[in-house]
């Protein structure tokens, strides 16, 4: 059995900075990847995908995008390459291709097993990411004969669908992007729109994101949002990381003629989706809260003295909602051809044998800090700070539980 | 947002309803409530409910005195008019549970509310309950609620009061969500 420090499961960006932070410190640590490096990006990903962040917001620990075009947005070909390229240059120690089948604690220390061979370490690092299954309804089963459903995982492009009417169930980043693409290819599109977050791509000129960076949103910390359980589940934002500034939201949506519809409540015995009442108050919420985030952002840029030097500030119009949205459409009628689950992903930890996760199967943690001395979680949503829903957040934390894992070791080192 | 000395006061205890927040994400078995209502036939379309005991919290509990519902219908319906149209129950249901709520979000939020007023219309073509027209469904095509409130706010936090109830709403839920109804006869 190989020993070593600390064992990082995934070699993403979060898999990857921590690697890096360790290395400063002079921890000797293996990163064990499934796959290759950066193996989400490059599996279950659609063929349109782009990061919904601007180049230059791909920051990571020593390293930080270099190229011509900071305000462009990453394809997954370049987020891979930009990632391998990341580890080459920190000198990563990555294993790939070593499968994780379970890490169980023995004694004071970790023991790893894998696809190739066993580690034994002081400490775990899980980066394995936050998106291993996607998330669908109880009821995703009662779909009647003659409707295929596809999952945001199976999804690559229109072209595969069958010619006729898309259901698309969630309108966060996957579902608007996904009902933009399809109802382009003259596949009708309904969209099933629940609680959802609704901000512009461009705002007086300038990107969201830039905004969301600038005004130190991204760098509210978990421990100082009043609900930050309501903080991990909303929604992401209805973006798209678009080279032509296109802002998807639904008045988008609804004019390039898709229909809205109430969150999918249920399917019946015969096949009939049920759409709620509701569509309404969704729609509202998302424009309250823009409107407070605009209010936040302006107030800042204000302070700033930067009004003079960006356009107006400005009010998108309030969200379009149908009249009369549907409430029943009967799914075998031949009219909707396909269901696209566009409802989130969780992870999924079957090899991991150590008493931290709770009942709905997420890791138990404070800010990545678990429960068991010694095992920390570096990729979730808002895992310290908003900004770690992106890649440009892996950095902060890393140096971050890098350092609250040193002092663990140092403590550890006493006590023997 | 008020930033008055006088502290707000809604009359909701925000902090015991935080405080239960925390204890059921520890302990998610005591938050399986039941709520039960008793309903007896009293003449024609008149009958009687009562609401006494519910479950919750791992035990039985009982509200501190039985509260009693008349249900009838109006005398356009050749009816002695007892009591409230079922119908009209559920609007005061669906007001009763978001105006509550609006008074949880407005104390959470500090927001210190003088008035709440609420008026609820529900659209109903009755030809589906009279079975003249299988196309017409029975229950409202439509319920529009329409609030006004006095309160020490701009208004969008008073849309947004309104807006976060509806959101945490079980009544809202119920009406605009699909639910399971088991009817067994004994």
């Amino acid at each position: 059995m190989r020993q070593v420090t600390t064992v990082i499961v995934g070699a993403g960006q979060t898999g990857l900075a921590m690697s890096r932070c360790l290395t400063e410190r002079s921890v000797d640590h293996v990163v064990l990847e499934r796959g290759e490096i950066a193996n989400s990006w490059r599996t279950g990903r659609w063929d349109s995908l782009r990061l919904l962040t601007p180049n230059w917001q791909s920051r990571l620990p020593g390293y930080s995008y270099q190229g011509d075009e900071p305000g462009g947005f990453m394809t997954m070909p370049e987020v891979i390459d930009y990632l391998s390229h990341y580890a080459a240059t920190i000198d990563a120690p990555v294993e790939e291709h070593t499968e994780v089948s379970s890490v169980r604690q023995l004694a004071d220390d970790f023991v790893v097993t894998t696809s190739a061979g066993e580690w034994r370490a002081r400490t775990v690092v899980v980066a394995s990411g936050p998106y291993h299954a996607a998330e669908v309804p109880s009821f995703a089963a009662s779909l009647p004969p003659g409707v295929t459903a596809v999952t945001p995982a199976d999804y690559r492009n229109p072209d595969q669908l069958d010619e006729g009417g898309v259901l698309v169930v969630g309108a966060a980043a996957t579902g608007v992007q996904l009902a933009d693409e399809i109802q382009r290819s003259g596949r009708p599109v309904t969209l099933a729109v629940g609680g959802h977050v609704r901000v512009p791509r461009v705002y007086r000129g300038m990107d969201i994101m830039w905004w969301l960076d600038a005004a130190g949103i991204l760098d509210e910390r978990y421990d100082e949002v009043d609900d930050v359980v309501r903080a991990r589940h909303l929604a992401s934002f209805q973006l798209v990381g678009s080279p032509n500034g296109l802002t998807v939201d639904l008045n988008y949506l609804q004019d390039i003629g898709v229909r809205i519809v109430g969150r999918l409540g249920g399917i019946t015995d015969d096949g009939t989706a049920q759409f709620s009442g509701s569509l309404p108050n969704p729609c509202a919420l998302a424009d309250l809260k823009l409107g407070r985030l605009l209010d936040t952002l302006d107030e800042w840029a204000t302070s700033r003295g930067l009004d003079r030097e960006i356009e107006a500030a400005m009010r998108p119009v309030a969200t379009r909602v149908p009249p009369l949205p549907p409430l029943l459409l009967p799914l075998g009628s031949g009219e909707i051809k396909t269901v696209i689950w566009a409802t989130g992903y969780r992870p999924e930890y079957p090899w991991l044998e150590v008493p931290v996760l709770d009942g709905k199967g997420r890791v138990r943690h404070d800010g990545g800090i678990t429960p068991v001395p010694g095992l920390y979680l570096m990729s979730a949503t808002f895992l310290r700070r908003r900004r770690s829903t992106f890649i440009d957040g892996a950095g902060d934390d890393a140096r971050e539980l890098s350092a609250h894992l040193v002092d663990f070791l140092g403590e550890k080192a006493n006590v023997r | 947002m008020t930033d008055t000395a006088t502290p707000v006061d809604n009359g909701v205890d925000v902090d015991f309803l935080q405080k239960a927040r925390g204890i059921l994400t520890e302990q998610p078995e005591a938050a399986d409530f039941k709520w039960r209502v008793s309903n007896t036939w009293v003449k024609g379309t008149h009958s009687r409910s009562t609401v006494k005991d519910f479950f919750g919290l791992g035990a039985e509990q009982t509200h501190k005195s039985e509260f009693h519902f008349e249900g009838d219908h109006p005398q356009v319906f050749s009816a002695e008019d007892e009591g409230a149209t079922p119908v009209e129950s559920l609007l005061a249901s669906l007001a009763g549970c978001l105006t509550a709520g609006v008074a949880a979000v407005a104390q959470n939020r500090g927001i210190q509310l003088r008035s709440v007023e609420a008026t609820l219309e529900g659209d109903m073509d009755i030809r589906g309950i009279l079975g003249v027209d299988p196309d017409v469904r029975n229950g409202f095509s439509q319920i529009k609620v329409t609030y006004n409130i006095d309160a020490d706010a701009t208004p969008d936090e008073k849309k947004a009061l309104v807006a976060q109830s509806q959101k945490r709403s079980a009544v809202y839920d119920a009406i605009t969500n699909p639910t399971r109804v088991i009817v067994d006869v004994i």
